[in-house]
């Protein structure tokens, strides 16, 4: 049976539990949680109307690239406690995509070490996005 | 393949390598994995060339493409080894804030 720590950074398929992932961060010697949320919300960049997103990842990639991101969050700051889930599939609008959680025990690191987080994120972890909306489907690039 | 024992084993062997694709590179080659076998020695742009004489469609596309090689990215002159996972990484939709 897996344990909590065990999910820390996972890609689901499923609606997300974000009060599991903060729960995962949780530490007596911590006065402070950020939690981010990325929400799907309805329209593109380009201005186009969404009503859907379609996610899909490169799964075991994805889970080791967050796992890494984490461990830079431990060299660069010495945050240990660091949670990520990313839902694939497809959502509705105002659905979470990704929640990201850090502890720290005071509150300016989380915040910072939180975008830092969900930036990287972005960046590497190799997830991706298809917009379907009334004017048809489109893989975000 | 060659039986000559003469030949250097890099020029004899062959690899096996399996490719993933995602997204839209997924939808282009109508599959999600497919299996390429290379002559040893092979690197990931020699696969790359490979993979767009099977599939012509995906040209267009694969100029943007990342690499990955065992769940790492990787540069395309990374030499492959048999058994190895490839995959096709298109632009990840995040980089704004």
């Amino acid at each position: 049976m897996a344990t909590e720590l065990d999910r820390r950074f996972q890609v689901v398929d499923s609606p997300i539990d974000a009060a599991a992932v903060m729960r995962r961060v949780q530490h007596p010697g911590n006065g402070a949680i950020c939690v981010f949320y990325g929400v799907v919300r309805d329209h593109a960049l380009s201005g186009r109307q969404t009503s859907q997103l379609h996610y899909e990842a490169y799964r075991e990639m994805a889970e080791e690239k967050m796992t890494e991101i984490a461990d830079d969050l431990y060299r660069r700051w010495g945050i240990d406690r660091v949670a990520m889930t990313h839902r694939i599939g497809r959502l509705g609008i105002g659905e979470p995509s990704v929640v990201i959680a850090v502890g720290t025990p005071h509150r300016k690191l989380a915040f910072e070490a939180c975008e830092y987080a969900i930036d990287r994120l972005k960046a590497e972890v190799p997830i991706w996005k298809k917009e379907i909306g009334p004017d048809g489907e489109e893989w975000v690039e | 393949m060659q039986t000559d024992r003469f030949v250097t084993p890099a020029a004899r062997d062959t690899v096996l390598v399996k490719v993933r694709f995602f997204a839209t590179h997924r939808e282009t080659v109508g599959a999600d994995r497919v299996s390429f076998e290379l002559p040893g020695g092979a690197s990931v742009a020699d696969l790359i060339e490979t993979l767009v004489a099977r599939f012509p469609d995906i040209q267009p596309v694969v100029g943007a493409a990342r690499f990955a090689v065992n769940r790492e990215y990787a540069a395309p002159t990374t030499i492959l080894h048999d058994g190895d996972e490839v995959a096709l990484i298109p632009p990840v939709a995040g980089g704004r804030s």
